[in-house]
């Protein structure tokens, strides 16, 4: 693993207790091994249950881990007490797939993008404010747009007010687990190309959760196929997409509907 | 709006056939205090047995609530303002619950998008599957029960008869899907309609369900419509495709003609949109600007000229409203521009 890397995840493994009294435990990750270079994106793909998004709330803090290692720009961020992890998690933002579910309808735009501000002790008004403009500005809202209520906004307009939020801090991280999967085609296609414009612009690193495949490829530097709690498939998107080793990634490409491969079946 | 069944008929490969359910100018309004939001604009078109419609649009344009409209599941404060829904020459628009409720479920059979909803929690799927067929047929319970799981067995469930006596949480969600389908067939209907059946699963439990869908469709001989905004679905499992935009069909057309030479703007801009793994390149998406107009407003001219490619700079395109246009193709459009896309493309 390079110096480069800003995430790096060795051996990650997670499990839950099941059944009566917790007698029994499902292992949600196995031996899960990851890096995602600075200023890159690694798409995370797979199915509903395969670890993916349990992949990345360990790496939020928000799932405590059993064993391996979570390291971030060089420090290990597993077992951190709270104070330190609140501290991190300025260099560490995520947006979730629901822009409705993460928004407070009662917040007008201009408060919900200056919310993480307060919450992590910027104190200034004024700082406060331009920094919020900027990231507005950023991900394309208007002045105007700032005072009203998310219920005005439609779906990807949404997405964007959730980007703005995790992007005011000025994170070095973005986990962003499957941002468009709830959109519209059209709209999807404004949210893919802001964040592509974004990590460009900001060096971001992406941390893309998505079962679509195709939008994997598109977006992602490196991809990773997760299948039962283990990482099948792992290399640039070239390589998963041109020299599939696994089945499992096979069997993901034969399924998307209509595609070239798709078509054949039909 | 005289009703033109020529301009109807057109783009339907089946033209001979009788159609099962033929819609004309179907409006649905939703009355809210200070506006109302007109859902479905106008909509004409007919579905004959064995046809395979797919309705694509975003959300928003219509189609579920024009699907809903047909089988009387608009919900309040929304309405049938206008138009009719005839199912095998019977009018169904006007019927009261009793009258429609003994259609739905029977003579249409319906998906919905999420399996979970449609389903009791707190029954087991045998007590649900055989409440349903009861409902329409003469049956006793134990024949009821018997034609289920010969159903579930149909659709691909394991072992039926001990699954049965499952309650819906211990069936994942590809399986509740199938389940869900099974029910919608019960009672032999002729008209399949399912609203993004497939949205809430994972890929390879889509392939499996779609896969479902169309043989069930092979065997049976019943018309489908498959209301989704997946344009690779509609590639894989159907042969004609309505294009709504803002409660209108804006394109009606088969689904080769839709992928090959698709004559309106906002179709050809789906079809842009689309991305391909081998050839897009990142951060070039091709996106439409702009959102979808508001239903409640008023709209003169084409509901799509302030996004369009074509239209935002032509006068006629936010003044007049563009009438169905009957291609050579058989495909109908409604573009002032349809004949000029037509053409560009040959």
């Amino acid at each position: 693993m390079s110096t480069e890397d800003l995430l790096v995840i060795e051996n990650l493994n997670k499990s839950y207790s099941t059944g009566f009294g917790g007698r029994n435990k499902t292992q949600i990750l196995h031996d899960v091994s990851l890096s995602v270079g600075r200023g890159q994106t690694l798409g995370l793909v797979g199915e509903s249950g395969s670890g993916k998004s349990t992949t990345a709330s360990c790496v939020m803090g928000l799932t405590a881990v059993d064993s391996g290692s979570i390291r971030f720009d060089g420090r290990e961020i597993t077992g951190l007490s709270k104070s330190e992890r609140r501290a991190l998690r300025s260099s560490m933002q995520m947006v979730f797939q629901d822009p409705n579910g993460s928004l407070d309808p009662r917040f007008t735009v201009r408060e919900l993008v200056e919310e993480p501000l307060i919450i992590h002790g910027h104190k200034d008004r004024s700082e406060r404010a331009l920094k919020v403009a900027k990231t507005l500005d950023l991900v394309g809202l208007t002045e105007k747009q700032a005072e009203r209520y998310p219920h005005a906004f439609s779906g990807g307009q949404r997405q964007r007010i959730a980007i703005a939020r995790a992007l005011v801090l000025n994170p070095q991280l973005v986990v962003l687990d499957e941002p468009v999967s709830a959109l519209d085609v059209s709209i999807q296609a404004q949210v893919l190309n802001l964040l592509a414009q974004l990590q460009d612009e900001l060096s971001l690193t992406y941390l893309f959760i998505v079962h679509d495949l195709a939008v994997a490829k598109l977006m992602s530097h490196q991809i990773a196929v997760m299948h039962r709690g283990k990482v099948v498939e792992y290399g640039t998107s070239q390589e998963v997409f041109e020299q599939t080793s696994h089945p499992y990634t096979k069997a993901l490409l034969d399924a998307v509907p209509g595609t070239k491969q798709g078509v054949g079946h039909a | 709006m005289p009703v033109n069944t020529e301009v109807q008929r057109a783009g339907q490969e089946q033209s001979t056939a009788t159609p099962v359910l033929e819609i004309n100018n179907l409006c649905t309004n939703f009355e809210l205090p200070g506006s109302t939001v007109q859902a479905v604009r106008d909509v004409s078109f007919t579905l004959c047995p064995g046809q395979r419609l797919a309705v694509v649009g975003e959300s928003g344009s219509g189609k579920s609530a024009m699907a809903m409209s047909l089988v009387g599941l608009i919900p309040p404060p929304g309405k049938v303002a206008s138009g009719s829904v005839k199912l095998r020459g019977k009018e169904l628009v006007g019927l009261g619950d009793k009258e429609i409720s003994a259609i739905r479920g029977k003579d249409i059979g319906l998906v919905f998008q999420d399996p979970m909803a449609g389903l009791d929690p707190l029954k087991t799927i045998g007590s649900q599957f055989v409440e349903t067929i009861r409902v329409h047929q003469n049956l006793s319970v134990r024949q009821a029960k018997e034609l289920a799981c010969e159903l579930l067995a149909e659709v691909g469930v394991n072992d039926p008869r001990r699954r049965i006596e499952d309650y819906p949480h211990q069936y994942s969600g590809g399986m509740r899907q199938r389940v869900l389908i099974a029910m919608a067939i019960a009672n032999d209907p002729a008209v399949v309609i399912a609203d993004e059946p497939t949205t809430a699963l994972d890929v390879t439990t889509q392939a499996q369900v779609l896969e479902l869908l169309e043989r069930i469709c092979d065997e049976r001989g019943n018309a489908l419509m498959m209301i989704t905004h997946n344009l690779g679905i509609v590639r894989q499992l159907c042969d004609s495709v309505n294009v709504m935009y803002a409660g209108r069909v804006v394109e009606q057309t088969s689904v080769n003609a839709l992928f090959n030479e698709p004559t309106h703007p906002y179709t050809k801009a789906l079809l842009d949109c689309m991305i391909d793994p081998y050839t897009t390149v990142r951060g070039q998406l091709p996106a439409i600007p702009g959102s979808p107009p508001d239903l409640a407003a008023a709209q003169p001219g084409c509901a799509f000229a302030e996004r369009c490619p074509l239209g935002s700079a032509e006068k006629i395109c936010h003044e007049q409203r563009p009438e169905a246009v009957v291609l050579a193709s058989g495909a109908v459009s409604r573009c002032h521009f349809a004949h000029e896309l037509e053409g560009a493309q040959s």
